[in-house]
């Protein structure tokens, strides 16, 4: 089996693929900006880091687009963080329009010492662990409990327009969608490759997820 | 809710990690690799390698202490010590770190940060403040109606070079620029505390956690599990480090996420 992790030149993709290959040492673990290799690949990973605008060029730049919605189309298709987020319509992030897969904006958390704390400020980025919960049973979340706490980092969140993509929310200030979920799509804004056991069952579940 | 962070430290030169790790059953105390797979077992939320490597000749090093630590611990690894260049940064982040941090580079060339963040994300640049209680030098010209009120407030001096050197710049201007600038996360290390087990410098990490929207995390003094919890509950820090406390296996990590959630604090357990 081939997964390929795509590579849009944003970030360091070295943590996902480790952690693919720790959970499946018997899969192939390609991280490729090569359309072809996408297009051939049995699963497609689809990570983001840094700016929402400069993901959606660079992805442009190496011609990926057509390979990312092809595999979004037909293929078990993991996104994470700025993968999640670049589904959606469009980011208030540098005003940025997005795949469009599914319906929904892309929001910025509110200015901070507007929110309070504890007493002290809702700091953006959303960073640490935090609780997901789930809203439903999903193959992805076989054998993780609700509530798990995952790592995130974040300033964005996305904002689905259709309430049955949401698939786990969490709070932070605000409730918001931190996993989305349809047919072979599953996309979640923390990062499972950082997030401990849990983080680890989730790429499992991944690897043997039949959509 | 989001679960404040305890965030071991680990110094590292010449690909080994110094001061005394204590674990009773390692095969190989300086291991990092080991070292870091016992904090992750003990529920460390993030690790910390300060790599203090003397000899330009040994630096490359750290690279391979972060690529053997990223290959088996998933959680995520911030490195810091001398980062100089946005070709430095890149090479770190290759290697396996999640973020990396950046101390007197960031005094001398602030650019650096703006640079390095507008490239790889806020989310990977962590400024590492080194403070001392004193007034700066020269003070910072903005905010001329605040003079007035902190005239008797405590006041802070950033240092560079492990603390050695002076810089006359006031504590809470520059974490405010580091924010400007990109910064992503703040490490705020109180110089005047550092190494003394009396605890974080409170009215330092309240100051500074109060005056930024990115996260602090407050460093230097722990001696006890109480001062970890004042470090959330009076200082306001997003994370606590510590480096003695848990190396010389007085307390685990799991010890003191236990301790710090009796203390009504949100933490992973």
């Amino acid at each position: 089996m081939k997964v390929a992790v795509i590579d849009y030149g944003m970030g360091n993709l070295r943590s996902v693929s480790k952690a693919l290959e720790h959970v499946a040492p018997q899969v192939e673990v390609l991280v490729t900006s090569d359309a072809k290799v996408v297009a051939t690949a049995d699963r497609v990973v689809f990570p983001g880091q840094g700016a929402m605008p400069d993901c959606m060029r660079e992805m442009d730049s190496r011609n990926l687009r057509p390979a990312v919605l092809a595999a979004a189309r037909d293929r078990p298709f993991l996104g994470i963080c700025i993968g999640l987020q670049m589904l959606f319509d469009s980011s208030e992030e540098g005003d940025t329009q997005g795949l469009g897969i599914f319906p929904g904006q892309v929001r910025r958390f509110p200015a901070s010492g507007s929110a309070q704390d504890a007493g002290g400020r809702l700091k953006v980025p959303h960073m640490g662990w935090n609780q997901v919960r789930q809203r439903g049973p999903h193959r992805l979340w076989a054998g993780i409990e609700d509530a798990t706490r995952f790592y995130f980092v974040h300033s964005y969140y996305a904002s689905p327009s259709a309430g049955s993509l949401i698939a786990a929310e969490t709070d932070y200030g605000m409730c918001f969608t931190c996993a989305v979920a349809r047919d072979n799509i599953f996309a979640v804004q923390f990062h499972p490759e950082k997030s401990q056991t849990s983080g680890l069952r989730l790429l499992a579940n991944f690897i043997s997820w039949n959509p | 809710m989001l679960a404040k962070r305890v965030i071991p430290c680990l110094d590292v030169t010449a690909g080994r990690v110094v001061k005394g790790v204590n674990f009773v059953s390692l095969r190989d105390a300086g291991d990092p690799v080991e070292i870091a797979k016992r904090y992750d077992e003990q529920g460390a939320d993030e690790l910390t390698f300060l790599d203090i490597t003397a000899s330009s000749d040994d630096r490359d090093l750290i690279l391979h202490v972060i690529e053997g630590v990223a290959a088996q611990v998933f959680i995520p690894l911030t490195v810091g010590g001398g980062v100089r260049k946005v070709e430095d940064v890149r090479r770190l982040l290759n290697a396996g770190a999640d973020k990396v941090s950046i101390n007197t580079a960031a005094v001398q060339n602030p650019n650096l940060v703006a640079e390095s963040s507008s490239r790889y994300g806020s989310q990977c640049i962590v400024v590492a403040m080194d403070v001392k209680r004193g007034r700066p030098l020269s003070g910072s010209p903005e905010g001329g109606s605040e003079h007035g009120l902190k005239a008797q407030a405590p006041e802070w001096q950033v240092f560079t070079h492990g603390g050695r050197r002076p810089t006359g710049i006031d504590a809470l201007s520059w974490a405010r620029k580091m924010q400007e600038l990109g910064a992503g996360e703040i490490l705020l290390t109180s110089m005047d505390r550092d190494g003394t087990r009396e605890g974080f410098d409170l009215a330092l990490t309240r100051t500074i956690s109060d005056a930024v929207d990115i996260p602090v995390i407050a460093s230097g003094g722990v001696g006890s599990l109480e001062h970890l919890a004042q470090g959330v509950l009076t200082g306001r820090a997003d994370a606590v480090l510590a480096a003695s406390i848990f190396h010389f296996g007085e307390f685990s990590v799991r010890q003191a996420k236990e301790y710090m959630a009796a203390r009504g604090i949100e933490v992973r357990l």
